[in-house]
């Protein structure tokens, strides 16, 4: 009897701490805080204040303009990259995807005609304009995504082994389809709007100011706000988060756990075609190793901008301010006159460090 | 009239008979306690409920209604929820977005449709204070305590208006102050008229809680008493077999 009586005033006491503990919600200053991106936010501002100073080149328009331009084309992939890790999973075959979509945009635009596709498609006008390559760009995407959510949701492989097939199997596929040419030669007046897609600025309009933003950036900031919202605001954003959470709570609930997991890889290929999209655009050339080793600086994005990898984290916004550091840090090293061989270096040890801060701060939460 | 009737139910596993002609009833607002050792059938027998998987043999009626259940799904159109042991919750989700997971609320203009998260959050908050519970709608799972994730796996239940809720192990890995946390959520499931079957091992709480106990062993029901016709001792006997049930 006295051990219940016991039992029982522990209890009590155990109610009310736990209660104080209850009423207590998070304030905005706190969850600020706990945020990684924020801390990337930081660190990116101190980067750029120190250079600023340091280096005047490096606060000129012209810089800006190059650089937001740079991390654009990585910003796409990170922002794509994001649903998969948020599901636990991950993609390595969006670098080889952006050679495939490249080679296809080319091969569309290409002057001369290919000698494995029939009479009629080298000889009609419509085949070769600037839609159809944009389009079949994206439909080359969107199949290798399909493949790789087929799958990994349905058929059940790990992602990791999948997606390390295809980036094998893509980049060969790139490499047989431009029979391991460089395409450049192509057709003046559709290349022309092609090549103002990627290559252009403020989407052809005047801004105020005269003030310049590449096509791609503003791309790229377009598509946070609109990945940002779809997180938060719909169900499939939703359900993202929960299957990263936990698969099977998710699947015992009613979420349709395969077909959502097929749409974050088709949407993270599909990310990944836009990028090649808009790198073939500005670079006015289709090479078939393009985007080679971009799957780790997409990746590397995600996770430095606070993406979990064991999944059920990570924000837009992370991806975009991931991807930022990543290109001012290589652009700062390059000014400051640091040898371009020890970037790597730098990239992985931030890749690494972002991890452990994961882990700090996972530790505090439990 | 029972809420739900079992007749004869029968499981066959190829040669391992699971099941062996189980019957029976639950009337609403009725709480059942499920017990037996470890691989006694209580399991296959909510699962068959549950619509995991059908029945060798047997019938299963609501309201007196036949039915017959492919898939989890159709058994919660039918009034069926089932709380599972490892409670099914998302740690990174808060408690509003795992009560409505799935069946989130939404609102759009057209063919364009978003989460309306004021709505959930408030009837997440509706439901808690139904059930009497502590739990905060914007709280991350994560951060609640064992009792209070119990409350959003039933908070859960409750948003369909089911005749019969399923618990399997509730109260087997939380401390004993959660324990009668859980047990009042119980309590509050059978104001509301609806049938409890629990399945435990734990004697106090079937004790504490439930009208009738159902003992298994072997795949075969051997007893179903009322709890004030019955004690623990007796219980355990039925369930180790030292006692044989009629």
């Amino acid at each position: 009897m006295a051990v219940e009586t016991h039992v029982s005033v522990g209890q009590e006491a155990a109610s009310l701490a736990d209660a104080g503990l209850d009423t207590r919600e998070k304030s905005l200053l706190e969850r600020t805080f706990g945020n990684q991106a924020f801390w990337v936010t930081v660190a990116l501002a101190v980067i750029c204040g120190v250079m600023s100073y340091w280096e005047p080149v490096f606060a000129t328009e012209d810089n800006f303009f190059n650089i937001t331009r740079n991390f654009a084309f990585i910003g796409v992939m990170a922002l794509g990259m994001t649903p998969v890790i948020i599901t636990g999973g991950i993609d390595l075959s969006v670098g080889s995807t952006m050679g495939l979509v490249a080679i296809v945009c080319g091969l569309v635009l290409l002057k001369q005609p290919i000698d494995y596709m029939p009479d009629w498609w080298n000889a009609a006008t419509w085949t070769h304009s600037w839609w159809m390559a944009v389009m079949l760009g994206l439909l080359a995407g969107a199949l290798v995504g399909w493949v790789n959510g087929v799958l990994i949701a349905f058929v059940g492989l790990p992602p990791f082994v999948v997606t390390l097939g295809m980036l094998s199997a893509v980049r060969s596929l790139a490499v047989i389809l431009s029979q391991n040419r460089m395409l450049y030669a192509f057709r003046p007046d559709q290349a022309a709007t092609f090549k103002q897609i990627g290559g252009g600025e403020n989407f052809g309009m005047a801004l105020v100011g005269g003030f310049r933003l590449s096509n791609p950036f503003l791309i790229l900031v377009i598509l946070t706000l609109a990945l940002g919202l779809v997180l938060k605001m719909s169900s499939w954003g939703r359900h993202i988060l929960a299957i990263g959470g936990n698969e099977q709570a998710a699947n015992l609930t009613g979420v349709p756990v395969k077909r959502v997991k097929v749409g974050a890889y088709v949407l993270c290929s599909l990310s990944a075609a836009l990028a090649a999209i808009l790198s073939v655009g500005w670079s006015g050339s289709a090479n078939n190793s393009l985007g080679q080793s971009y799957e780790l600086l997409a990746i590397a994005s995600a996770v430095i901008g606070g993406a979990n990898l064991m999944g059920g984290e990570g924000t837009a916004y992370g991806a975009f301010i991931g991807s930022a550091l990543i290109f001012v840090i290589r652009n700062s090293l390059l000014m400051a006159g640091v040898d371009s061989n020890w970037q790597g270096l730098f990239v992985g040890a931030f890749i690494v460090l972002a991890v452990v801060l994961e882990k700090v701060r996972g530790r505090r939460r439990e | 009239m029972p809420v739900l009737e079992l007749q004869g139910i029968t499981k066959h596993f190829g040669a391992i008979h699971a099941l062996t002609g189980v019957d029976m009833s639950l009337e609403p607002g009725e709480a059942l306690g499920l017990m037996g050792d470890n691989g006694a059938g209580k399991s296959t027998l909510v699962k068959i409920i549950a619509g995991n998987f059908p029945p060798t043999g047997g019938e299963i009626r609501i309201d007196g209604q036949p039915v017959q259940f492919s898939k989890p799904v159709e058994a919660r159109e039918k009034g069926i929820e089932i709380v599972y042991q490892d409670l099914a919750l998302c740690n990174n989700l808060t408690a509003a977005a795992n009560v409505f997971l799935g069946r989130e609320i939404k609102s759009g203009i057209g063919p364009i449709r978003w989460l309306n998260h004021a709505a959930m959050v408030k009837r997440a908050g509706q439901l808690f204070a139904e059930l009497k519970s502590e739990t905060r709608p914007r709280h991350l799972v994560r951060q609640m305590s064992g009792g209070q994730r119990q409350a959003v796996a039933i908070a859960r239940t409750r948003l369909s208006n089911p005749k019969i809720v399923l618990m399997d192990e509730p109260t087997a890995a939380i401390s004993v102050r959660q324990v009668a946390e859980v047990l009042d959520l119980i309590r509050r499931l059978r104001e509301h008229g609806i049938g409890v079957v629990l399945i435990s091992h734990r004697m106090p709480d079937v004790f504490a809680v439930c009208d009738r106990v159902m003992v298994m062993r072997r795949g075969r029901k051997v007893a179903d008493k009322m709890i004030k016709d019955s004690s623990p001792e007796e219980v355990t006997g039925l369930i180790t077999g030292a006692i044989h049930g009629g």
